[in-house]
């Protein structure tokens, strides 16, 4: 920023950054607002004028919703269900990117070319078939049916096929062949230990998506011991209309897995997000 | 540099293949097939049935899905649920993407240069966009909340009566609004930040030299270079606001004091008529819209940036 020189030029720079700071504020309060409320006792959570900080601080709204609900399974079911979906993306994309790559066959381009053409179909328009398909191999109300789509990204693909294709330099290969490595051996020891940086970037992806995962699981589970957070919150709702301090609780569990691994991975995260701009 | 890497790493895929290397070929299907299997069964199949359930009479009781034609798709051309959440949706999108990007252009041009502050204010700004959408959800229910909540709270220091955020019909569609914009400023902010921090120095200095002050550097200087990343930003915005569904569900259905019919947008409509009316051929019918919409988005944006190439070249 160059700095100002005239008392004009002084005025607006304080004025951007008191809207800077205002704009800051309005994008903490609704996370600020839920935590503290979550920690108020019921008396307090109506409280007319409203308070920010707790008077008086408790624990009781998140000893309720494990009470009341079982707040610890959907807890266990969304980690579950988002591991599973962050192993397999990382998997099919290490593996589809580095053939997509590095190696030619026929069929390439095309198959490339559906992956990448599909990839702008949104979930909503085609999660119908699916949900037909998931019937007839009895996968309603299964663990197995929640994750199913979330175990394939296409970006994932393209951008592990973007990576290794012109950051690992095909040379390195050919010493390997030279000096008789299997294609097994390359790509699990070679090609592997280089992408990790695209790698973790696309986990941290599928960790984040499917842990928010909604509409898919709406429809699959209607069994309260496979619903993820998102779901029990949803149902929770629905029991408890009024009980803002539970929500509230209920929800900082849900925001926090995400909120530690942002600020533990906040410059990967803002580098990724970057990267699927420029290049998607 | 990376074209040449490219180019040869195809010289020898070349080489490898005339010397008819079937073991090699047979090894990229061997590691491609669970990849291919996964893709067909979850994504590309149903697409393809997508459309061709469109064009079927499907519910789940009955055993006859017969063939029907257009019948579907003009049925849904005179369905007024249909109109109804198509105008909510284009006027959720038009409003969310429009307030977000134009609020995150200054943010971005602000935030640009280096410094401990930027990043301290990206990370705030991104925060909202990192949030999964059911809990914060809630968080806007309670914010928007017409007896206890801190909106109204806020509103009525300044004298302004209480307004019912999420019940009142006229109004719950501009609620959903405020907060998508929330959700989503931090995103456009980042994309157009790189895209202003990848505009060289040089462009901006020559500018500065030649007399042109801050305001007169962005109009023709940044802004002209920032515009692709700026169509991008427009289409993918457009995009998701079109398929939004989470926030309507959590903040106006489900809870006793819903209006229900208030913010009907295209996703709700479809999953209603898929999953409470059983109406599988018409949902589908209406998911295959929402993807032309998707699609056109897409086009349009290829088609102006190919114009833009052509016009340089």
């Amino acid at each position: 920023m160059v700095e100002p020189r005239t008392p004009l030029a002084w005025a607006l720079h304080i004025l951007a950054h008191g809207v800077l700071l205002l704009g800051a504020i309005f994008m903490v309060l609704p996370i600020v607002w839920m935590a503290f409320t979550s920690f108020k006792p019921p008396t307090e959570v109506s409280l007319w004028p409203p308070r920010i900080l707790p008077m008086e601080w408790t624990l009781d709204n998140f000893r309720g919703i494990f009470e009341d609900a079982p707040f610890g399974r959907f807890f266990l079911n969304s980690l579950g269900l988002s591991l599973t979906a962050t192993v397999s993306v990382c998997i099919t994309s290490l593996a589809a990117g580095a053939i997509f790559g590095k190696y030619k066959f026929p069929g390439r381009t095309v198959l490339f070319m559906a992956i990448l053409a599909t990839a702008i179909v949104p979930f909503e328009s085609y999660m119908i078939p699916l949900y037909l398909q998931l019937i007839s191999l009895g996968w309603i109300n299964t663990y197995q049916g929640m994750v199913l789509p979330t175990l394939f990204m296409s970006f994932g693909i393209f951008l592990l096929r973007q990576h290794i294709s012109s950051a690992i330099p095909t040379e390195l290969l050919e010493a390997a062949r030279v000096d008789g490595a299997s294609e097994w051996w390359i790509l699990g020891r070679v090609i592997a230990p280089l992408s990790v940086a695209a790698l973790s970037a696309i986990g941290i992806f599928a960790f984040i998506q499917a842990w928010a995962a909604f509409i898919w699981p709406l429809m699959v589970a209607n069994e309260q011991e496979l619903f993820n957070m998102e779901l029990g919150l949803t149902a929770f709702q629905f029991r408890f209309t009024a009980d803002y301090g539970k929500l509230m609780a209920g929800s900082v569990l849900s925001v926090l897995p995400m909120l530690m691994i942002f600020l533990i991975l906040r410059r990967q995260i803002i580098e990724s997000v970057a990267l699927t701009g420029l290049k998607g | 540099m990376v074209g040449r890497l490219v180019d040869a790493s195809n010289v020898w895929a070349r080489d490898t293949f005339s010397r008819g290397n079937w073991r090699l070929i047979l090894f990229c299907y061997i590691v491609l097939a669970p990849v291919l299997a996964l893709f067909g069964y979850v994504r590309m199949g149903p697409i393809v049935s997508s459309l061709v359930l469109s064009f079927h009479k499907w519910d789940l009781i009955n055993p006859i899905k017969p063939f029907i034609g257009w019948s579907n798709y003009a049925e849904l051309l005179e369905d007024d649920n249909f109109w109804l959440s198509l105008k909510n949706t284009a006027i959720y999108a038009l409003l969310t993407v429009t307030l977000s990007t134009l609020l995150a252009v200054p943010l971005a041009v602000f935030l640009a240069a280096k410094s401990r502050l930027s990043a301290v204010y990206q990370t705030i700004y991104f925060l909202p966009v990192i949030t999964p959408m059911v809990p914060m959800s809630i968080a806007w229910k309670w914010i928007y909340d017409y007896n206890h909540g801190i909106l109204n709270y806020v509103l009525s220091l300044i004298g302004i009566p209480a307004v019912a955020w999420l019940t009142d019909p006229g109004i719950a569609l501009y609620a959903l609004i405020i907060m998508g914009v929330w959700k989503v400023i931090g995103y456009n902010m980042i994309l157009l930040l790189v895209g202003i921090r990848n505009i060289p120095s040089t462009y901006v200095e020559a500018a500065a030299i030649d007399g042109a002050g801050g305001w007169q550097r962005f109009r023709y200087v940044t802004l002209p270079l920032l515009k692709p990343i700026l169509l991008y930003v427009l289409v993918t915005s457009s995009i998701n606001a079109f398929n939004v569904f989470t926030q309507v569900y959590v903040m106006t259905l489900g809870s006793q004091s819903a209006p229900g019919q208030a913010v009907r947008v295209l996703v709700f409509d479809i999953y209603q008529n898929a999953f409470q009316y059983f109406r599988f051929g018409y949902a589908s019918a209406e998911a295959v819209m929402l993807t032309m919409i998707v699609l056109g988005f897409t086009l349009i944006q290829f088609r102006i940036a190919r114009n833009k190439e052509g016009q340089d070249g």
